[in-house]
């Protein structure tokens, strides 16, 4: 970066010689005018965009909410406790996705399985047992789990 | 044709697509230091709690009817809002962000049929992020606003307007009739850019109803009250006199105040507050590369602790250069502010307004830095210095 000084009043000292500075305004201005050293890069024509994880991730960005899960309940399906889900509204949820549901105001992260007379959350863990709406118990779809994130070894 | 989509008491809203427990509940959020509420539920509202009710008067629901009391998150609410508009823009062909959770969308010219494209968005906000919304339909601002106002009520008042205005109102799409019907039953107070005041001065003249403010004589309300009653009268007819602005203009007013979680009685504690406010307040006039020639500050103890003995100070301090460099705006507001507080300091609040200097001629800068990026030698791209520590 080099830096161009004008002088854009008379009255102002000549930046060559040092000086006292003047007791008025007193303007230094700089313009953006590079000067290349050196040999140029052979790169610089095929130059990419690096890869974005979250445009490969995310399908539908004003949907799509971060989630952090607790429980070993999605073990098996590689959701481990502390793992961030990316959870996808605008997908309809459909039997055998995973997703984030409301069961009695709380969130849960489960399978859903859907038969045309009934459905149930379903973890990927034995340890668990299915959630089956009870009568006039609702539960609520919040959304459809569409990745999900562990971190290792930090 | 503009429709306006609006979030329902968007901040609890937003606040229940994360708290999935509170739905059916009444809740509020609070402002900073939770003084007051700034967004109620339907169920709050149920309550008879109204908009801005101090948290320690209405705080005895908490026992008597659950209510649930939010500090305001306004990183949620601010990225609710972005994803919000986004869909909502979906709507039409120009949007223009009018606040937090309200956007006027131009959908002249979209053919078929409006009410429903209208349902369809409305649908995807509600499914998307969570957020129930009402969109009003018509032909001038005001009118929308309107129709918008008839959704909400529709929707929540049962029996305040027909049903089927309800979440979704099309005022275009209405016959004369229809329309006839729906501006008696508003009240004057209730239409847009009529404040309380001017609702009451109206009403004692008679002008009780949107219908009655519809047929008053623009002339006649330019002569009698002011051009602003007059555009809305205007826009009430059907003419659009309130521009639709896709970009927003540069604020004219920065307000920076809050309200202090305990009352401040030390000195150091009121500078630190101030200092904060200038350094927030000359941000935001860099952020739209203008300057300030007047600062507003003031101090006060809290309006609604009626039987405490009130104090309030402000200082009004015009700069004889424009200004935006934080530390200036702090040295004016501090000097000014604390030779005119006495020693008894005993203050709930304070804060900082500033006023947009419209003309840059006037700027006659005492200290000018070059910096990188400063291009074309623009006095508006020049940045001014800070005071260390203020960033």
């Amino acid at each position: 970066m080099l830096v161009f000084y004008t002088a854009l009043s008379n009255n102002m000292p000549q930046l060559s010689t040092p000086q006292p500075l003047p007791p008025g305004p007193f303007l230094v201005n700089t313009f953006p005018a590079s000067v290349q050293a050196g040999f140029p890069s052979p790169a610089e024509d095929h130059q990419v965009e690096r890869i974005d994880l979250m445009n490969q991730l995310i399908k539908h960005p004003q949907a799509t909410f971060m989630l952090r899960v607790s429980g070993q309940s999605m073990r098996d399906a590689g959701i481990l406790d502390g793992s961030v889900v990316l959870v996808d509204r605008a997908i309809k949820p459909e039997s055998g996705h995973i997703v984030v549901a409301v069961v009695d105001g709380d969130f849960t992260c489960k399978t859903l399985q859907t038969r045309p007379d009934a459905f149930r959350l379903v973890a990927a863990n034995p340890d668990f047992a299915d959630i089956v709406p009870t009568e006039g118990q609702t539960i609520e779809v919040w959304g459809v789990v569409v990745a999900s994130i562990v971190q290792h070894g930090t | 044709m503009l429709a306006l989509v609006d979030g329902n008491n968007f901040y609890c809203s937003c606040e229940r697509v994360f708290q999935p427990w509170l739905k059916h509940r009444p809740v509020v959020v609070l402002s900073n230091n939770d003084g007051c509420a700034i967004a109620r539920s339907d169920e709050a509202k149920a309550l008879g709690i109204k908009m801005g009710a101090p948290w320690f008067k209405i705080r005895h629901f908490e026992e008597e009817a659950g209510l649930v009391a939010l500090s305001a998150n306004f990183a949620l609410y601010g990225d609710m809002s972005d994803r919000m508009m986004t869909l909502a823009a979906g709507l039409g062909h120009a949007q223009e962000v009018y606040s937090i959770d309200e956007s006027f969308i131009d959908v002249s010219g979209i053919p078929g049929d409006l009410v429903r494209r209208a349902r369809i968005i409305r649908r995807r906000i509600h499914q998307w992020i969570g957020i129930p919304t009402c969109i009003g339909i018509g032909p001038t601002k005001t009118l929308a606003k309107l129709a918008n106002a008839i959704a909400k009520s529709a929707e929540r008042k049962p029996g305040s307007y027909p049903a089927h205005h309800a979440q979704i109102c099309h005022l275009g799409a209405c016959t004369p009739e229809e329309l006839h019907a729906l501006l008696v039953a508003t009240e004057v107070g209730d239409v847009w850019g009529v404040g309380p005041r001017i609702g009451a001065q109206l009403r004692a003249q008679g002008v009780h109803t949107a219908l009655d403010l519809q047929r008053m004589s623009p002339a006649a309300t330019k002569a009698g009250w002011s051009v602003v009653l007059e555009k809305t009268v205007r826009e009430l007819n059907g003419v659009p006199c309130i521009e639709f602005e896709d970009e927003p203009p540069a604020k004219q007013q920065i307000a920076c105040t809050r309200s202090f979680g305990h009352p401040i009685t030390e000195l150091q504690d009121l500078q630190e507050a101030i200092t904060e406010f200038a350094c927030r307040a000359a941000e935001k006039l860099r952020r739209q590369n203008s300057h300030t020639g007047h600062i507003m500050a003031f101090i006060r103890t809290s309006p609604h602790r009626e039987k405490d003995p009130q104090y309030s100070r402000s200082a009004s301090i015009p700069l004889a250069k424009a200004a935006r460099a934080a530390n200036v705006l702090d040295g004016h507001a501090r000097f000014s502010l604390l030779e005119k507080s006495d020693d008894l300091l005993v203050g709930k609040s304070c804060g900082l307004h500033i006023r947009h200097s419209p003309k840059l001629a006037d700027f006659v800068p005492s200290i000018w830095y070059g910096s990188e990026g400063a291009g074309q030698g623009n006095s508006k791209d020049i940045v001014p210095p800070l005071s260390i520590g203020c960033q």
